[in-house]
């Protein structure tokens, strides 16, 4: 069998206040599965991501990505980590700080060693993946919402990362780029795991779909049964929108 | 019907933080900026180390620095208003020729103490000189050079990467302020007088808060990326030994005024 790209056991976590986040969280992505992480606000979600590249040291339970195991105590281990899984987070303002859009792209391989014409040629590939080379000299100011969410994922495919988490990479997007950013995750051969509310998002673009709930999985099965379980659903505080029904 | 309306102004760089910046086409929009950051340095040195009661080497100065802004393609209205903003600052040396003590001199309806008129003036001048200068540089050079600059100038990373952080966050917070701003017009509040303070000073905890909170955030992105305390650089391009030349032309025909005057002065 090969390796998972992610592999999380019994994770637990309370953060330093006394407030349990995760309760003990079992998950397995196989490489190249896209999965979307569901569930209601405060279930967990962004806690359990920021576990997945060590931002958060993982107190109980263990994390691996592709066989390597998570540890925050150990640098060079960490770094290593950090490079294969890439996060691309809410805001992208958040993410995109440095003075222009190439530089931003430059940034993680750059901080992975890449140096002179192979870093360029890295900035380029990333920023063609998601149709943005012409912006490559551009401050992100001056770019839509929509194109900075595609830089933000641009940054991190530029890290060539093993494995893609995208927080709610669907929201504050326009309809158009919403589907823009669909065509672009779906032409990537990547393994992802996004966390999203956008439920028909998540049927268009993830085979499996998982839900977390008081910091535990509480379902784990193909999008299309969990979608159209409407008693488990509605346990979970989900709803497909109006008008929207899945046969 | 679709109705147009043109935009004054237009021009690369309508953001907080590279408002000063004028996109021209010149010999100095295009040279390196840490080279325009010495030659403006240098420049000033000489014009500081020049004594004032050579008046004739500032009036050359002045013919140089101006034939500098032709050369960049600066409006020169465009000079003189944005030099407006050391008004404040040599407030003081207007005041000085009227007080002191010495000897007087009879200007016009004005009685003047000598000394305080040149103090006060080689303020005035050499102050206007070193305050066009630096116009010259920031209309030419867009903020992110002159910070590439400093780098290459080896001034700190640690000042240099806050002042980047400054350059691209300043957009953002301003954003912010501006959204929160119209919610509190939007709910009838119209800041007239001190008892509005409160508000205001409630708001600007609040997007203190929301800045801090977005820096922690940014900071998690830059670790998920590998951060490690430095931010990339580009190598230092190579420089041919005529760009610089051509940059230090500034401060060189100042030198050469310098000089002459001396000599002139001797003779």
């Amino acid at each position: 069998m090969n390796t998972p790209s992610l592999e999380i056991k019994e994770l637990a976590f309370a953060y330093p206040d006394g407030n349990q986040a995760l309760y003990g969280v079992n998950l397995s992505v196989q490489k190249g599965e896209r999965v979307a992480l569901l569930g209601p606000n405060g279930a967990g979600k962004t806690t359990l991501v920021m576990h997945m590249n060590g931002i958060h040291p993982t107190s109980h339970g263990t994390i691996h990505v592709a066989g390597q195991l998570v540890d925050s105590k150990n640098k060079e281990s960490i770094k290593e980590i950090r490079s294969k899984v890439g996060i691309v987070f809410q805001d992208p303002d958040d993410q995109l700080f440095m003075p222009t859009v190439g530089e931003d792209v430059a940034f993680g391989p750059y901080n992975m060693g890449k140096r002179g014409a192979e870093l360029d040629a890295i900035v380029d590939d990333a920023l063609n993946l998601v149709g943005m080379s012409e912006f490559k000299d551009r401050p992100p100011h001056h770019l839509s919402f929509g194109q900075r969410r595609r830089v933000a994922v641009a940054t991190v495919l530029a890290m060539k990362p093993e494995i893609l988490v995208l927080d709610e990479p669907s929201s504050n997007l326009d309809p158009a780029s919403r589907r823009e950013l669909a065509d672009i995750l779906r032409s990537l051969d990547i393994t992802m795991v996004m966390v999203t509310h956008d439920l028909p998002y998540a049927y268009e673009l993830c085979a499996r779909s998982v839900i977390l709930k008081g910091g535990v999985i509480v379902a784990d099965g193909s999008t299309h049964e969990i979608l159209t379980n409407s008693a488990l659903l509605t346990a979970n505080r989900l709803e497909l929108p109006v008008g929207f029904s899945i046969q | 019907m679709a109705i147009k309306v043109e935009q004054e102004n237009h021009h690369h760089g309508h953001d907080v933080g590279e408002r000063l910046y004028l996109h021209r086409h010149s010999v100095v929009h295009s040279l390196p900026s840490h080279l325009k950051i010495v030659a403006a340095v240098a420049f000033i040195l000489v014009v500081v180390s020049t004594p004032v009661t050579h008046w004739q080497a500032f009036i050359a100065y002045f013919v140089w620095l101006l034939s500098v802004v032709k050369i960049a393609k600066i409006p020169f209205l465009l000079l003189f208003k944005r030099a407006l903003i050391e008004v404040p600052f040599i407030f003081f040396a207007i005041l000085m020729p009227f007080f002191g003590s010495g000897e007087k001199i009879q200007v016009g309806p004005f009685d003047l103490y000598r000394e305080g008129v040149i103090a006060g003036s080689g303020i005035v001048v050499k102050g206007t000189l070193g305050v066009m200068t630096a116009i010259i540089l920031s209309t030419s050079t867009t903020a992110r050079e002159i910070l590439r600059g400093l780098e290459r100038l080896k001034l700190p990373v640690l000042m240099v990467q806050i002042a980047s952080f400054m350059l691209r966050y300043v957009n953002v917070v301003n954003d912010e302020m501006e959204r929160m701003k119209v919610a509190r017009e939007s709910r009838g509040f119209e800041a007239t007088g001190i008892k509005h303070w409160k508000v205001l000073a409630t708001a600007a905890g609040a997007l203190f808060i929301r800045s801090y909170e977005r820096g922690e955030r940014v900071h998690l992105s830059m670790l998920s990326r590998g951060y490690e305390g430095v931010l990339p650089h580009d190598e230092p391009p190579h420089i041919s030994k005529r760009v610089w030349l051509i940059a230090m032309l500034y401060p060189l025909v100042a030198a050469i005024i310098f000089i002459a005057q001396i000599l002139i002065g001797k003779m």
